[in-house]
């Protein structure tokens, strides 16, 4: 017997292994130009301290999120609270670091909200066209039309404020760039004939969108998704400064500035520290969303 | 032309309809009765419902939905606040040029610095100023724009002592606002005046004037930026609608008495006509300004005029 069932001699067909290599070169190509951008890799390492002292936060934190101690309010940084303690003695830095639990939670969470939602709805219209493409869009071009900072505050002024609220207003006021962008990308690659192929040997249509067309259509995808994390975090941390957002005593970085914001005249640590870190935090994520947009679209670069 | 600004026109009605179902319907399911906040916690059940009952509020969703539409269209009547019982359209027309003001400050600090930065940037690209530019341009995106108004008062009020921390009637009290709302849209311009213009240099145009002797500042300005600024008009606008946005945050930091401070002192009240109104209008100006950007365009490219028909 010639052809002999891979299952049963244990070997893998030579096309698959070929397709592997391919798929793994291809990504590792990515990441090798990646490599190359110095800007990138310091956005990738801000990134990855963020994402490790959120789970390390409580080896790494030297108190806990509402240690409080009237007796030590406003000290200065020093050497025992190397970032000083706030209005109710609490340490900053501990604070701070289990602050990035909930900053990175809102972040990832609302952009995989708003590009799940968004982009499916964006495959919906460019795969489908016609008057679905028209309604879906127009309903995107009416959530576009309100500025998505004013529109995640009325949403979370009419849900209440807590945790998962933030991240459902922040999702929902993001999601119309990926809708657009996923519709757009669809748009281009649904006449190709690796399309048609699939049509040909009659994969639905669903099948169709998450196998063959969205893994073609994930660099502006992973692109937009880098950058948005970013604006959740901001958009997080604005509404919590207006006190529409995480609620205390949990360490939300937003929330610590605003309570800072009323002693910043005698105490300048209480504020400027949150906020330090929240910008150093976006510009990580802006830094590595930079340099993936050039690692995965060079013809992009300037 | 006339007819394609008629037309954009008359796309601004169902937007706007759409924005009003959404504020509408966040309002509805909003908890907390209406009628019980206005007539107080201590009003007897009774009263509330004869209340209820007179506002419309036991009406089905979309019958309660038309006649706020109706109301709108006809008389311009969003309702009235819970706390101060004017109607709301009068409390947003009195606060709502400090928010205009606020706004179209921030996005003149922001293009005076965004654009010649972002010109040389790409005149001079990868030299010291192009690098320095960029970097401050991100940080500038990446700075929250309350944190870095704090961080502005900190400097300027309290160490300083050069400008008032408050207030918005002079124009020594609007210097840290405008600054505050308009740096990260300068580094959001900068960054695009920049890739724009660096597409545009590499055209041969651009090296058929070089070729003929016209000096550098004329190859920039005449040749380059004009070509240039489609897209960096573009992030104008949507700039401007996000300042509009984010004045809220401003708003509160400096005390100003603008729509976006209204709002949050309506939310933290319930108040919400008033919060429903505050996006309404914020959306439609936004919409507004859209609309004369791609107006705009036609001025800037005449190819763009044709094809507005």
């Amino acid at each position: 017997m010639a052809n002999v069932n891979p299952a049963m001699d244990g070997k893998i067909p030579q096309a698959d292994v070929k397709i592997a290599k391919k798929k793994r070169s291809q990504w590792f190509e990515v990441w090798l130009r990646l490599k190359k951008s110095k800007a990138a890799m310091v956005g990738l390492a801000i990134i990855v301290i963020l994402i490790f002292s959120a789970i390390f936060a409580d080896f790494i934190a030297p108190e806990g999120i509402d240690d409080q101690d009237l007796d030590r309010r406003f000290v200065s940084p020093s050497a025992e609270h190397f970032m000083g303690t706030d209005h109710l003695g609490r340490d900053i830095f501990s604070r701070i670091v289990y602050g990035s639990r909930i900053s990175l939670q809102v972040g990832f969470i609302a952009v995989g909200i708003a590009a799940l939602a968004g982009g499916s709805l964006g495959a919906i219209a460019g795969y489908y066209g016609g008057k679905l493409d028209n309604g879906i869009m127009r309903a995107m071009d009416i959530l576009l039309a309100i500025p998505s900072i004013l529109l995640a505050i009325s949403i979370v002024a009419a849900l209440g404020p807590s945790l998962a609220n933030v991240m459902i207003a922040v999702g929902i006021s993001s999601m119309p760039s990926y809708a657009r962008i996923v519709r757009a990308s669809v748009l281009t690659i649904k006449d190709q004939e690796f399309v048609e192929a699939a049509k040909a040997i009659g994969a639905n249509d669903l099948r169709i969108i998450i196998k063959h067309i969205l893994p073609n259509a994930m660099a502006p995808i992973i692109v937009q998704a880098t950058l948005g994390v970013a604006g959740a975090i901001l958009s997080a941390a604005g509404l919590s400064f207006i006190g529409l957002g995480i609620q205390p005593p949990n360490p939300e970085w937003g929330s610590m500035l605003a309570s800072g914001r009323h002693y910043i005249r005698d105490y300048w640590h209480i504020a400027t520290f949150p906020g330090l870190t929240i910008m150093i935090t976006i510009f990580g994520l802006n830094l590595l969303g930079d340099g993936l947009r050039d690692a995965l679209d060079p013809r992009l670069k300037n | 032309m006339h007819k394609y600004i008629l037309r954009r026109l008359l796309m601004l009605i169902p937007v706007m309809l759409g924005v009003s179902f959404i504020v509408f319907t966040m309002m509805y399911i909003t908890p907390g009765d209406p009628a019980r906040i206005m007539l107080g916690e201590s009003a007897p059940t009774e009263e509330v419902e004869k209340f209820r009952e007179e506002l419309g509020l036991n009406d089905p969703f979309f019958f309660q939905y038309g006649r706020f539409v109706k109301n709108l269209v006809i008389h311009q009547d969003i309702g009235r606040s819970y706390t101060s019982k004017r109607p709301v359209t009068i409390e947003i027309l009195s606060r709502f040029p400090n928010t205009l003001k606020l706004a179209t400050l921030g996005i003149v600090v922001a293009v005076v610095l965004g654009i010649p930065t972002g010109i040389i940037s790409a005149t001079k690209q990868y030299s010291i100023f192009d690098n320095a530019a960029m970097v401050a341009a991100l940080l500038g995106v990446s700075m929250p724009n309350f944190w870095q108004g704090l961080m502005l008062i900190l400097l300027f009020s309290v160490h300083l002592g050069w400008l008032p921390s408050s207030g918005f009637s002079s124009y020594k009290e609007m210097i840290l606002p405008a600054l505050t709302l308009g740096t990260s849209s300068a580094a959001i311009i900068t960054r695009m005046t920049r890739s724009s213009m660096l597409e545009v240099i590499r055209q041969d145009y651009i090296r058929t004037a070089r070729a003929k002797g016209q000096t550098e500042s004329v190859v920039i300005n005449r040749h380059a930026l004009k070509n240039a600024l489609i897209p960096i008009v573009t992030v104008i606008g949507l700039q401007f609608g996000y300042l509009l946005g984010g004045a809220v945050l401003t708003e509160s930091i400096f005390g100003i008495s603008g729509v976006g401070r209204l709002m949050v002192e309506s939310i933290n009240a319930r108040n919400f006509p008033v919060v429903q109104g505050g996006v309404l209008f914020i959306a439609l100006t936004f919409s507004i300004v859209n609309l004369m950007v791609d107006i705009l365009y036609s001025f800037l490219d005449p190819r763009i005029k044709s094809q507005y028909k």
